[in-house]
């Protein structure tokens, strides 16, 4: 369970400022995607995706996380106008969902819950297809488009091959060349390292960051935070169905901030001289004692707090340190944080 | 094109009306390429030939086949031995009430529900195809299949029933004699009608296709529901519905070798697969143009 405090706080964070609150039909041009209170409940009931206000802003490399189930397919299919939202808004692009899906969707690309390809058909004559069904695709240019998205993905070698044949790893290649057919504005991409292998990831990786550096936003879904840190710029994070965050991953990790950890066999006296150093939330667990360094502005007439005076203070005591440090939070604290519990929990 | 280049100028596309017809286009052509299309026309082109084979071996000594005009075989079998064209007549009339609908069946019934159940109906969605133009794409592409079925058959019938038979001047149901070009004609008119006369099915198998992810059970559905007509359309008690099912006037074929032609049921015909084509093409897309697109 989560907790419930976190849960239906929504907890901000710095950083996400982008979350103005919004009169109902205002378009949002500077957002790549924003949503109103989007929600969808299935027909058995059950609810997907809960009130859901998310802004992507343009020029960001967008990390959508959260564990399975827990409504980020669904929340992209409505995105994508491929399913109905029950009620609030979707605006992608500055245009409305799915009302202006024909102007919209040709300047996205998407990747949605993994390559789903024509088996008889060589991975050529499946982008041919996926072209073709874009009605704004001059079909002169056909071929050429799609030798350079199949370039572009590291498939020439293998396009003329049935994509039956073809390796779970070739096929989300596939799937993200038809992705890349355009030159797109938003790319949307579910989990999109599934099936890869470690050379595969980093290529992809580097795809995106090479995309985002020539100005597209890229939405990627992911349940692997170590590869939202490599390379978003902003994340949200949602489970059961709700957003329980977003902002930028700097603002998401520095929220939870390090802690302070010393390794000392005289574990009473450090804790006692710590918490004379204003230290909070001392946990001794052994011969390491870690805490929560001292937020805000100093007391007035004192210096702010530096690490090289709280470790001469413990030495000053006679307290022997073997070690002494913070340690950094990944996003990963930030999301234990949140959600209290470790991430790849079903929701 | 730097792709920031790109970008701007990607809202701004204009596309021509034109390349609208690259979907269709690409739709009959993934149609053809199955393996599971290549075997379903060379079924219907079997027809003939077994058709035709039996009847020589039947006739082999001067003997006839269904003793003129008795109930033995399909239509214009017992005319067959005089005259190969013929062949295409009882070629048709013998794939009209099953094979050639069935045919129909698999490909109308995979053509929503099998995009759905690979999951490239979400890709083809969000390219974005537009869900009624996909829609208009796959019933167009799904006649052209109903046409080339049916010329399958003919072709094939026409082929072995020149190797088999004598050609010749062609004496219709009338009486009247007519020209073997005239017969010609003629027989590719039927085969028009014959194509026809499946737009209906062609449709019922559209509609069936938006309510499923599963492009097997489609199929099966639509192949079942075919059955499941041909048998009510046999029933006497049953009279007061008949006009009204799909296959009820299918057989009227025949009366284009009648001179004069008889229009009536022909148009019946015509009228009520355009009548099916309309209720059941209107029930797909406002079935597909309102669901949720989850697979």
């Amino acid at each position: 369970m989560f907790h419930k405090s976190v849960t239906k706080g929504g907890r901000r964070v710095p950083g996400s400022a982008e979350r103005a609150p919004s009169a109902a039909g205002r378009r949002h041009p500077d957002a790549a995607v924003h949503t109103r209170a989007l929600t969808k409940r299935y027909r058995g009931g059950q609810l997907a995706v809960d009130g859901l206000d998310l802004t992507v802003p343009r020029g960001s490399v967008f990390g959508f996380l959260g564990p399975n189930g827990s409504g980020k397919t669904t929340t992209i299919r409505m995105l994508m106008g491929l399913i109905e939202p029950t009620s609030g808004s979707a605006e992608v692009l500055g245009e409305p969902m799915p009302r202006a899906g024909r102007r919209v969707l040709p300047r996205v690309g998407a990747l949605i819950e993994g390559p789903a390809l024509y088996g008889f058909l060589s991975g050529r004559d499946n982008l041919v297809r996926f072209d073709a069904a874009d009605p704004t695709a001059d079909p002169r240019t056909r071929a050429a488009r799609v030798d350079a998205a199949l370039d572009r993905v590291g498939l020439v070698a293998a396009a003329g091959k049935k994509a039956r044949a073809y390796s779970l790893g070739m096929k989300q290649r596939l799937g993200l060349a038809a992705a890349l057919l355009q030159p797109r504005e938003l790319l949307v991409l579910d989990e999109p390292t599934n099936g890869l292998d470690p050379q595969g990831m980093r290529e992809i990786r580097t795809l995106v960051r090479e995309l985002a550096a020539d100005g597209t936003t890229v939405f990627l879904s992911s349940h692997l935070l170590d590869e939202i840190e490599q390379v978003c710029t902003h994340a949200a994070v949602m489970a059961q169905g709700r957003l329980l965050t977003q902002g930028t991953v700097a603002g998401l990790a520095s929220s939870t901030r390090g802690r302070l950890a010393v390794t000392t066999p005289d574990t009473s006296d450090a804790v006692r001289v710590l918490k004379e150093h204003g230290v909070t939330d001392l946990v001794v667990v052994d011969d390491r004692v870690t805490g929560e360094l001292p937020t805000g502005e100093p007391p007035e007439g004192a210096a702010p707090l530096d690490l090289a005076d709280l470790n001469a203070a413990l030495v000053h005591a006679r307290v022997r340190v073997r070690a002494f440090g913070t340690e950094r939070a990944s996003l990963e604290d930030a999301f234990v944080a949140l959600t209290g519990e470790g991430f790849d929990v079903a929701g | 094109m730097s792709r920031a280049d790109a970008a701007v100028t990607g809202g701004t596309r204009a596309p021509s009306p034109l390349w609208q017809l690259s979907l269709f286009r690409s739709e009959v052509g993934s149609v053809f390429r199955r393996w599971r299309t290549v075997a379903l026309l060379g079924v219907l082109a079997a027809v003939p030939v077994l058709v035709g084979i039996a009847v020589k071996i039947e006739t082999r000594g001067g003997g006839t086949v269904g003793h003129e005009g008795g109930g033995g075989g399909p239509a214009f079998i017992s005319q067959v031995t005089n005259n190969g064209l013929f062949l295409v007549f009882t070629s048709l009339a013998a794939t009209l009430p099953f094979f050639l609908p069935m045919a129909i069946g698999v490909v109308a019934g995979d053509s929503i529900a099998g995009e759905a159940s690979s999951g490239t109906l979400r890709y083809l969605l969000v390219a974005p195809a537009g869900r009624t133009r996909l829609l208009l794409a796959k019933y167009a592409s799904t006649l052209v299949f109903c046409l080339a079925a049916t010329l399958v058959v003919t072709v094939s019938a026409l082929a072995v029933g020149a190797l088999l038979f004598p050609l010749g001047e062609v004496t219709l149901i009338s009486g009247t004699n007519v020209s073997f070009g005239e017969g010609l004609l003629r027989a590719l008119a039927i085969a028009g009608v014959v194509a026809l006369s499946l737009t209906g099915v062609a449709a019922v198998g559209l509609f069936v296709s938006t309510l499923t992810n599963s492009g097997i059970a489609a199929m099966a559905t639509t192949v079942g529901l075919l059955i499941t007509v041909q048998i009510l359309d046999q029933f006497p008690q049953l009279h007061a519905v008949q006009p009204y099912l799909f296959p009820h006037y299918w057989l009227s074929f025949a009366d284009l070798l009648r001179e004069p032609v008889y229009w009536d049921q022909l148009l019946d015909n015509l009228r009520l697969q355009a009548l099916y084509a309309a209720v059941f093409g209107s029930a797909a897309w406002a079935r597909f143009t309102s669901r949720d697109v989850t697979a």
